[in-house]
Order: structure tokens, then sequence, then C-alpha cells
């Protein structure tokens, strides 16, 4: 049998789901057995591969660059994975909504550097921000939500078995929003 | 008003056959029966307002929901509490209470103890159905003891209600409509220049997330105490 | 002090004799419209040159209340009295006093702005509730008793037993006027027969429905018929107190109702012993501080009592425990208007007209791209079609027609194709839409339904009084969905999610204005599908 394809990115996030990942600690060996890597910070790929079965995606959507990404993935993968509170509610990443992005921009490159060469706020190489940050589910369909910050390894664990085994998780027992 | 002379009347839970008193409402009976019916907005001795609608049943027969909190039970009536639709509408309703304004349970001092929150694992609300508004709104910290943060608000009212109802101070209220509604103290002042409010801390005690809470206290200890209110309006009524 | 039925007609009757040698009357509009065109200015000028023609013995000048027609502002009426036979001048501006007064002279003056009094517009209309509107002075308690003003009351109080009266509302079939369409007579019955020391008539003037200005028209061209009519109900159901919530918005209105009130007070019509009979009522008006939701029943009767206006769960209904507590009967303007008719002229006569079960007539508020703007009051069943093509003169620059809007932001759309369906309660709730209190605005071909509907989502989003979730989060929630619809930027998912919305937002809200609110989004889906497709962008 051919091991399934999973990719995980960060996009607006702390990689805090990404650590809870590792912390699955010898379980990474028995998952190993059964998945192929093929995209994540943890690995060298440079462009998201194409024929993914499972996207773990961890972070809000808050710059173009985000949303692009997700729309990639939506392409590339059969299922995505929403892992954690910023990729399902937004969470800290969203607070910035409360004030909005030109008032987060100016405390950022303004109000709170010691000296701003441009005087403007940076347009290259950084991506630029939307006007709202956004859950995943809020830009593309979404197969699978599992809420936490950060997601425990548990609930991360029991949620890529059953969907590998194909088989329905409760996870109200291992997680929630805040956890 | 005409008071009506108080019965006993029979009727059905979800096919469980429940009596109660003609004056109690459907809530009221399901809970004496050990039937769970959600509810935010309701708190045992305080008057009911129905606005979360998370305690909407059916009654057969009928192709209308309505609250449980406030509907008085009738002979023979048969109460639907979890059927499908009604889960279906509670997740929307739910969600879209997530969605008005910030809860971020990860940074709020309730995170663990809120009442919300465990309304979203209870009835499985893994993600908001709805787009996020994030309405947002300025924190009152000025009060020497307590704190509100108005973007953790659900407009359940219980502040308002036990304010005026327990403490007889009616220091809060709401301001505004729609989702720019808002709980003010007196004229919309900073809480801490509040000349009605009493400092008593019952709005604190009751309020089911972290619109308000104690100063100083951390998320382990922010635990909501409404006993102190309930025991209080029980004692009120058995003097 | 008029305390009795013979002593009313006597009353009427002198106010005739005074007006023995006139012959005439000149009629001015001073409805809202035609005031805002400066109706009351040219009623002055009107009168001094009337006066300085030696003229004001023969005719007499006076201010009506809205004759209909307001697209056709200012509206000049000449009354012949012997002849009873009125002409209606339109679009008179003031530079045309001279040729007002040279018709009470020669009948061919003015000629150019006389109306055909044959239009369907005017044959076509059956006036009951407006009866009075057009032709008496709002002012004036007189002309109102002339014009067979209180006979209905003082009959009642004379001749006839609470009972009677009921009976007489339910036999005449009349139903709730504001839009619900509940049976009137059933309200009053279930008022009469409960027990209670206290109990309040309250009358709905809070229309705030866009597009509809039915209610306002009554109240400034006929507030005596209002005070009847509640003096009516309160006798059948055993009440001494009335208010009258009007909304803020209506000064004239408010204006016009407390001057009848006081007028009715010192003629006995109001107070103590009304016709010397025991009987007890006094009325008072109470402002609506601009909030839509103050329309709905519960709502109202708690910004009346000094709270913040919010609906409450029902039941119990306000027939048990409405204001303050006490059994309470809340009709609307309409409502009322209709009742001193019915029981001068009987229930069967006011059933005869209409439909079985929409009895009598109904006033509409014609707006949009509609040629004769104004009021009109037909009979039930009358045909959407003659109502829009015949009444109203068809649609603007004569475009093909696409939709008609009924009941505001609680009602829907019906497309051209349903335009033969007829006007009563059960057809209109058949296809989707609901009478309403009775706003009906015309939409032709280049009208957007989308954005018909945003625009009515909106309107409920801001005034969701912010009680409930449903209505408070699902109405801002499905207007920016319905946003994304207009600017054609929504998904396929977002489809569902505003059905789903709309279904959450119908069946759980707390009160009529949520329950109601996805009507426009629904309807619209119903018979404009394209062009929510249309909103969908591909992916």
């Amino acid at each position: 049998m051919s091991k399934v394809r999973v990719a995980t990115i960060w996009l607006d996030g702390c990689s805090g789901c990404h650590m809870s990942f590792l912390d699955m600690d010898e379980r990474l060996i028995e998952l190993a057995e059964l998945i192929d890597v093929v995209y994540s910070p943890y690995v060298d790929a440079k462009e998201f591969p194409t024929n993914v079965d499972l996207t773990i995606v961890e972070g809000a959507l808050s710059t173009d660059h985000d949303l692009k990404m997700i729309k990639k993935i939506r392409k590339n993968s059969k299922k995505i994975l929403a892992l954690g509170d910023c990729a399902i509610t937004g969470n800290i990443s969203a607070l910035k909504n409360l004030f909005g992005t030109e008032a987060v921009l100016k405390k950022g490159y303004f109000d709170l550097v010691d000296f701003n060469e441009s005087g403007e706020y940076p347009s290259k190489m950084v991506p630029k921000l939307l006007d709202k940050v956004i859950p995943l589910n809020e830009a593309v369909d979404i197969d699978f939500f599992v809420p936490g910050c950060p997601t425990p390894a548990d609930a991360i664990y029991e949620v890529i078995k059953g969907i590998l085994e194909n088989r329905e998780v409760d996870i109200s027992k291992l997680t929630r929003f805040g956890k | 008003m005409i008071k009506d002379k108080v019965r006993v009347k029979t009727f059905k839970i979800d096919d469980v056959a429940v009596t109660g008193r003609s004056d109690s409402t459907i809530l009221e009976v399901a809970k004496e029966h050990g039937i769970h019916i959600p509810t935010l907005c309701y708190l045992e001795g305080l008057s009911c307002v129905g606005a979360c609608r998370m305690c909407i049943v059916e009654i057969k027969g009928s192709s209308k929901l309505i609250p449980s909190c406030t509907a008085k039970i009738k002979e023979d009536m048969e109460v639907i509490t979890n059927s499908s639709r009604l889960i279906k509408h509670r997740k929307m309703i739910l969600s879209m209470i997530f969605a008005e304004r910030t809860h971020t349970c990860s940074v709020c001092v309730s995170n663990g103890h809120c009442e919300l929150q465990s309304q979203a694992t209870d009835i499985g609300l893994e993600h908001s159905l709805v787009p996020y508004i994030h309405k947002g709104f300025d924190v009152d910290a000025s009060h020497k003891e307590y704190v509100y943060d108005p973007n953790r608000c659900i407009l359940c009212t219980r502040c308002v209600r036990v304010c005026s109802e327990v403490e007889g101070a009616h220091a809060l209220d709401i301001l505004g409509r729609g989702i720019s509604a808002k709980i003010i103290h007196d004229m919309d002042e900073p809480w801490s220049t509040s000349e009605s409010c009493t400092s008593c801390g019952k709005c604190v005690q009751v309020c089911p997330t972290g619109a308000l809470f104690e100063k100083g206290a951390s998320a382990t200890e922010m635990v909501k105490k409404k006993s102190i209110v309930t025991n209080l309006i029980q004692a009120r009524k058995n003097k | 002090m008029i305390e009795s039925l013979e002593e009313l007609l006597a009353h009427a009757l002198k106010k005739k004799e005074s007006e023995k040698n006139s012959h005439e009357e000149l009629r001015v509009c001073i409805g809202s419209s035609c005031a805002s065109l400066g109706a009351d200015e040219l009623k002055k000028g009107l009168k001094t040159k009337v006066k300085d023609e030696n003229l004001d013995k023969q005719c007499s000048v006076k201010g009506v209340g809205c004759n209909g027609l307001c697209s056709a502002a200012i509206m000049v009426s000449h009354y012949d009295k012997e002849k009873e036979l009125e002409t209606i001048y339109g679009g008179v501006e003031q530079n045309d006093i001279d040729d007002l007064v040279g018709i009470i002279k020669d009948k061919s003056s003015l000629e150019n702005k006389k109306c055909d009094m044959n239009e369907p517009f005017f044959t076509k209309q059956k006036k009951i509730v407006l009866e009075n509107a057009g032709v008496i002075d709002p002012d004036d308690i007189d002309d109102y008793i002339a014009h067979g003003g209180y006979i209905a009351l003082f009959t009642a109080l004379e001749e006839m037993r609470p009972e009677d009266i009921i009976n007489e509302v339910k036999v005449s079939g009349l139903r709730g006027r504001g839009g619900g369409g509940y049976p009137t007579g059933l309200k009053w019955e279930t008022v009469a027969k409960v027990e209670s020391n206290q109990k309040y008539i309250v009358c709905n003037g809070d229309e705030g429905d866009p597009g509809a200005f039915m209610d306002r028209a009554v109240m400034e061209a006929d507030p005596h018929k209002i005070i009847e009519g509640m003096a009516l109900c309160a006798y059948a159901c055993g009440a001494d107190k009335g208010y009258i919530y009007v909304r803020a918005e209506y000064p004239e209105a408010v204006k016009k109702l407390n001057k009848a009130i006081k007028q009715a007070r010192n003629n006995g019509i109001l107070g103590n012993q009304i016709a010397n009979s025991g009987f007890n009522f006094d009325l008072e008006v109470r402002l609506g501080g601009g909030a839509f939701v103050c329309g709905e029943a519960t709502a109202l009767v708690t910004s009346i009592e000094g709270n913040r206006g919010q609906p409450r769960q029902k039941p119990p209904h306000l027939s048990n425990s409405g204001l303050w507590g006490e059994p309470t009967i809340l009709n609307n303007v309409e409502t009322f208007a209709n009742i001193a008719p019915i029981i001068k002229n009987g229930g069967e006569w006011y059933s005869s007209m209409g439909t079985k079960n929409s009895t009598g007539t109904k006033v509409f508020a014609l707006t949009g791209n509609i040629k004769n703007t104004g009021l009109v009051e037909v009979p039930m069943g009358i045909t959407l079609r003659e109502l829009i093509y015949d009444i109203g003169g068809g649609v603007t620059d004569d475009k093909p027609l696409k939709a008609i809007q009924t009941g505001g932001p609680s009602g829907g759309c019906i497309p051209e194709e349903l335009l033969d369906i007829k006007v009563d309660y059960d057809s209109l709730k058949e296809v989707g839409s609901i009478m309403g209190s009775g706003g009906l605005i015309v939409m032709d071909e280049n009208s957007n339904m989308l954005e018909v509907a945003r625009f009515f989502m909106e309107f409920s989003k801001d005034e969701s009084c912010g009680k409930c979730v449903p209505c408070r989060v699902g109405t801002t929630e499905l207007t920016n969905l319905l946003d994304k619809f207009v600017k054609k930027e929504a998904s396929k998912s977002d489809f569902q999610l505003l059905k789903d919305m709309c279904e959450v937002v119908k069946e759980s809200s707390l009160c009529g204005l949520g329950q109601a609110a996805p009507n426009p989004v629904l309807s619209t889906i119903k018979y404009f599908e394209n062009e929510y497709l249309e909103g969908i962008k591909d992916d």
C-alpha cells in the first residue's frame, strides 16, 4: 500500500500547533509508517506539491499571500484539516480586526520604531495585509476542524489516525477552543 | 392581573412522561426531570427574557420553535428538545454568538470556565458556520475591582437583571441597537464613576463569559460563583 | 357639551345651517405631499383672494387631509354642494390663485389642470377609511360631526350593548390592518371576556415600513374617526383609558390628534359619563422615539410604559397581559378607522365588500415606478393588475413591470407573472409576501432584485433592537452576505449559507421583526433565483 501524501503549513499562526504535532513523540514513528510528509516546515520542499491527500493548515489568513496559498492548497489537496484556533476562528491573529489593518501597520512601522528610513510601509518582499483576518473556512471549503490553542498532541494523533482509518472521531473530549 | 389556580399538569418531554405545576415553564420541568436543554441567558431566579434562543424546543403538532425558558407547560403537550432541526438551529445561533464579537478563548480569563465555550463543546460546534463580524468595543477597566470587556459580551443581560432584580440598583442597562447594542453603567459612564453601582459584584458572578471579571485573577482562579446569587434568591423566597 | 344622539344631530344641523349661504367649497389638500409644496400658503392666499372678491359668503375655503393622488400635488378640489359634484385640480401652484377663484365664477377656468374624474383612479376606488380625507377639515370637530361623525358612538352608547358592538365587528369580518390580519372581533371578544378592573385600548400609529404612509394620512385627515373607533372599542371591551402611539416623525399627525382629542373632550365625547351613559373614556397621545421595532405589539406597549422599546416573548398575549400587565387591545390606525362605519352601517354591509376571508377595503400607498403615486383605497379582492395598471396608471415611462413589493421589510416581492392574483390576506401569503400595512412599491425592469433584498435586510439590521441573537447577528450576517451577491463576489457555499441563515432567523427570532426579516430575501430567491446565481463568481 502506498503511503498517504500529507502536507503541513503554517500561515498566520505562532507555530504552536506544529510544536504540538512534534509532541506526538514516539507516535510520530508510527505515523511515519503510514504517511509521507511531502511539504512542511519540517521538510525542505520549496513548492507546494500537487496531488496531496491531506494538508494540515495552522494559522489564519492575514495576507494576500495566505489567500493565494490556501486556494492553491485547496486545488492541490484532496482533504484539508484546519488545525488550531487561528485556522478555525482567527484567534490571536484576528485580534487586530478590533483595530483595523491601518492602525496595526501604523503602530508597527511608525509608533513603535526608532527609525523608519523610507517613511512608508514596506511594499516589497512582504505580502500585503488583508482588510480583515479571516479563518480558513471563509475562503475555501474545509474538511476537518480540530480546535485548540495549541491543539494538544493527543487530539492531533487521534484525528490523523481517524482520517487514515476512515472513521469519525469525537474530539470533544480531547480538545476545544482555547485548550 | 388574573391569577390562575395552580394545578398539576402531565405531559411529555422527549417521549418521557413528566408532571409539573401549571405555572412552571418547560425548562423548569425539564430540569426537575434531569432532561438537559442548553441555555445561556437563563439564570435560575432571574426573570426570563428568551433572548439567546438556545433553549428553543419543538411542540408536536406545531411548526413553531419556542424558547422553553418562557413557555408555560400545557396538559398533554409533547415537547421535543433535541431534533436534528433544533440542533441545526442551535449550532447556527451559537455560531452567530461566536462570530459577533471577539471571543478569543486562548487569551480569555474565563478560558475553561466559560458557559459559551462549554456550550460549543456540548453541542459539538468546532467552527463557526457564519463569517466573523468581530465588532469591536472599548474595554472599561476603570472600576477598582472589576473589568468590563464588551468584546466578550453576549448580551444575555443576566448582569442587567441581577443588578435590577436582586441588588435593586439597576446600575446597568443596554445602549444602542442591533450589533451595536452594549451594556452600559448609568448613562454610559466609566464604571468607576457610576453612582448607582454598589460594587456588589453580582453582575460579575452571573456573567457567563469573560465579559465581566475580577481584576488580578488568573484564568484558573476566575471561576464564576453563580451560586452566591442563586442561593440568595432562594433564601429570599424561603423567607 | 353633547350629551345625547339628539343633541349630536342638532349640532350637525347647526353647523350646516351656519353654512347654508355658501354653496361651494374650495378644498385645499394640506396633506404632507401638498404641504411640502406650500399648500398652507396657497390656502391662505386663496382665502384672502376669495374675500377680496367678495365671494366668501358663497364659497368657503378650507384645508383638508390627503386627497390621495400625491403625485399631482398640490391638489385643490371644487365642491358644488347642491349638485354634490366634486372637481379636482392637480399640480396647482401659487400663481394659480386667480384662476382658482375664477372657478367660482366660471367653471371652465383652469381647465388644463382639471383631473378627469372618470379615470379609474377615481372610479375604481371604494372609500370607507378615507371617506372624509380630502373632504373635511381635520381641525374642526364640527365638520366631522356634520359629515355624520360620532353618530355611531352615540347610537352605540344609547342603543347597543357592548356585546352587540363586538358582534357587528365579528360579522363584518374585519381583520387587523396592521399586517397580521388577526380577526378584530375575536381580539375584542377575548379582552371583553377577561375579568379585570383595568383594561387599555391602544392605537398603533407607529407606521414604519419604508414606502408606507396610509396611517399618517388617516391621522392627519380624519383624526376624529380614530377617536370614535377607539371609544367604540373601549365601550365594547370595558376599558376606560386609551393611548395613541404615534412616531415622532409624524409631527403633523400628532398635532392633529392632540387637537382632536381636546375638541372631543370639550364636547363631552371623551371624558366621564359620555352621553350620560356611565361610560368613561379618555385618550392620550404617546410619541415613539423612532425605532421601527416599536411597531411590534409588545415593544410598543413596553415603550408606552416608559421602558426601552424591546419586544418580549409571547405568550402572554396583550389580551391577557399588556400595558402595565393589564388586558390590552392593540389595533392599528386603519383598523380603528373602519369601526365607526361598521357600527353605523352594520357588519353585513362591510362583509358584502371584498372576499370571503378578507372583507371590506384596504388602503394602499402606491410608490416606486408608478404613475399615480399616492394613497388609494380599494375593495379587497381586486387584482394587483387592476391596482397597478388601472388605478395606478401603470409603470412610469411605460416600462415593463418587473415586480411589486408589498409589506415592507416583512413582506416579499411578487413577480409580474403573478399580477392577476387577488389582493387579500391569504392570496398574498400564498405567493410568499404579506398584505402588511399596505405599502406597495412598484419596480420596473431596471430594478435589481438583489439590491432590493439588500435594502430591506439592511433596514431590518439597522432596526433590530439587539435583544435576541438570530435577529441581532443574523440580519447583519445576511446584509454582509447579500453585499457579496450584489458585488458578484459570492461563492456557491454562500448561497447555501444565505438560505440556511434565512431559515434560522425566520424560525428562531423572538419577535415579528426578526421572524419576517428574511422574507424579502426568500421571495426574491423564489422568483428571481437567476439574479442570485449571477452574483456568484466562478472560482
